[in-house]
């Protein structure tokens, strides 16, 4: 666990440190700007990665029932 | 009375109605009332938060901008997206945390950690100062949606003077059980008038999305990415920075933490909220298929691009539809900022200038406080003249200042002391107040730096006050404090 939440600082580098280079119009991505369509890459890489983290998280292992 | 009139009076009472059921079967003590006594699971606290993103900033915000300033509306997409992976991290702590201690606000959270009820008061006047501003952003939308939607006919102060009646009555009699439910409504009735509108309107102006940008590309070129000075690139990268670090702080969203059953909740949630966000992408298009069939609305007006757009195209019934949508996600985080600012001002300002209350009194006090905040709030949205955007970032750079006293007080070995919180917090609160008086940015402070640190959003100057301060500070009174904790554990 402690290596994979790492992991989490990705879409910060991402989002924050990409917008320098991705500050463009065309081309289009997904029939958007680019930039937009950059920011919706990163949210969506956003999510695989805390699902990635949520399942190795031996904290939620536990049952539902609590 | 016309069709959309008749909507959105219905959904009004319908939300009242919902706001007063959910009271039902409960003891209404200052648990209940302000954290629906730990009581909820994923659903409700995942609506509570999603509460946060949609309000009428993004509703009518986000399509305005889209409309005004289009590029840098991006950053609205992007701050949640990392706000929500530090959710992960810490709201269980804080959650955790506040369920040992049995505390009820954010201003408990404080007084706790750092033990001084006095820092907990100082927290308490920072949140509602902000929040009124954020509030007063909520009542300015509602007034633009009721009197755009009625066709005129209703003007915005009556229909402020409605929806703030709606809200203390629902707020007053179930507190955050109200919020919760009318929340379920709200996301259901907005999900469905975005999507259909930031798919509808672009293939029916343009004959669809990319079409739509090309347009517009070809119209204004540049105008969908960020420009070189102003709102460039640091702008972009320092905003979204700032705004996600601010995004837990408000008091009333701090508040729906403790809601929670338990810790599991939030982490499950971090999964599915960044993509949730998605849908302010609909909220985009419509401002973008504004752009080029809407035009002349300049300044605070291109709020109204959504509305405008909707009424252009639609009949009055859908445009009912989409003003009773919008104006829930008025009465919504409305409804949530009035019941943190009273319980604060009750538990942690009043309480603590007069100890010797009882618990009743001070649920009392919470309640009866309702209105009295509602009326201020009320006061300044008449009075004040500025945009929506503008009221929001001014509230965020205020609680974001809580953000490094908070984090601090987490780790395990906090070297903050007392005097440092109130320094740093005071501090950081002190510039923002300052540079949002006089109207200073970066660049007009520090006119020799480059021009990509001039763009830094000026949020950033007052978060690094805020940081040296505490340390020095802290630094400073480090020696009394060791010695006060050594005195304490000899005794």
């Amino acid at each position: 666990m402690s290596l994979i939440k790492w992991l989490a600082l990705i879409p910060f580098i991402g989002l924050l440190g990409g917008t320098y280079f991705a500050n463009k119009v065309t081309p289009y991505l997904f029939g958007m700007p680019f930039l937009l369509g950059y920011c919706v890459i990163w949210v969506v890489i956003t999510t695989v990665i805390m699902v990635v983290i949520y399942k190795l998280d031996p904290r939620n292992r536990e049952g539902d029932a609590q | 009375m016309n069709a959309a009139l008749i909507i959105i009076f219905a959904v009004m009472v319908l939300s009242i109605c919902l706001g007063i059921m959910a009271k039902k079967g409960k003891d209404m003590d200052l648990e209940q009332w302000s954290v629906g006594g730990r009581g909820f699971g994923t659903i409700f606290v995942f609506l509570l938060m999603a509460g946060e993103i949609y309000t009428t900033f993004t509703f009518l915000g986000g399509s305005g901008w889209a409309y005004g300033k289009g590029g840098p509306t991006y950053y609205i997409i992007g701050y949640g997206c990392l706000a929500y992976i530090m959710s992960y991290f810490l709201l269980p702590k804080i959650w955790k945390y506040a369920k040992e201690n049995q505390l009820l606000s954010q201003s408990d959270f404080f007084v706790s950690k750092y033990k001084s009820p006095y820092l907990g008061i100082l927290v308490s006047l920072v949140g509602v100062v902000a929040m009124i501003p954020y509030f007063v952003l909520q009542l300015k939308g509602l007034g633009i949606i009721v009197s755009e939607s009625s066709y005129g006919t209703i003007s915005p102060t009556i229909a402020i003077w409605i929806g703030l009646a709606v809200v203390t009555v629902y707020v007053m009699v179930s507190g955050i059980h109200g919020s919760a439910w009318t929340a379920v409504a709200k996301d259901i009735l907005i999900l469905v008038v975005v999507l259909f509108l930031g798919i509808y309107l672009p293939i029916h102006y343009y004959g669809g999305i990319q079409p739509m940008f090309e347009a517009v590309e070809a119209a204004k070129p540049g105008f969908l990415a960020l420009p070189d000075s102003g709102m460039s690139p640091s702008w972009f990268v320092t905003t979204v920075l700032l705004t996600a670090l601010g995004f837990y702080m408000w008091p009333h969203t701090f508040g729906s933490i403790y809601s929670a059953q338990n810790e599991k909740v939030f982490r499950k949630n971090a999964i599915f909220m960044p993509i949730y966000q998605l849908v302010l992408l609909f909220v985009f298009f419509v401002g973008f298929a504004a752009i080029l069939q809407v035009k002349g609305l300049t300044g605070p007006d291109a709020d109204l691009a959504l509305l405008k757009l909707s009424i252009q195209t639609f009949d009055p019934w859908v445009v009912g539809v989409i003003g009773a949508a919008g104006i829930l996600t008025a009465l919504v985080p409305g409804s949530m900022i009035l019941m943190a600012a009273s319980t604060i001002l009750a538990k942690n300002v009043y309480k603590v200038i007069k100890p010797d209350l009882s618990d009743a009194q001070v649920t009392r006090t919470a309640r009866y406080l309702v209105p009295v905040v509602a009326l201020i709030a009320v006061f300044f949205t008449f009075k004040g003249g500025n945009t929506l955007v503008a009221l929001l970032l001014m509230g965020y750079s205020l609680v974001t200042q809580l953000f490094p006293t908070l984090i601090f007080s987490l780790m395990k070995n906090n070297f903050v002391t007392k005097a440092g919180a109130f320094a740093g917090i005071g501090s950081g609160v002190a510039t923002v107040a300052y540079v949002t008086i006089t109207g200073e940015t970066v660049g007009t402070i520090f006119p020799f730096l480059p021009q990509a640190i001039q763009d830094f959003n000026v949020g950033i100057i007052a978060m690094i006050v805020n940081l040296i301060v505490l340390c020095a500070v802290s630094a400073f009174t480090k020696s009394t404090a060791v010695v006060n904790t050594k005195a304490e554990k000899a005794l």
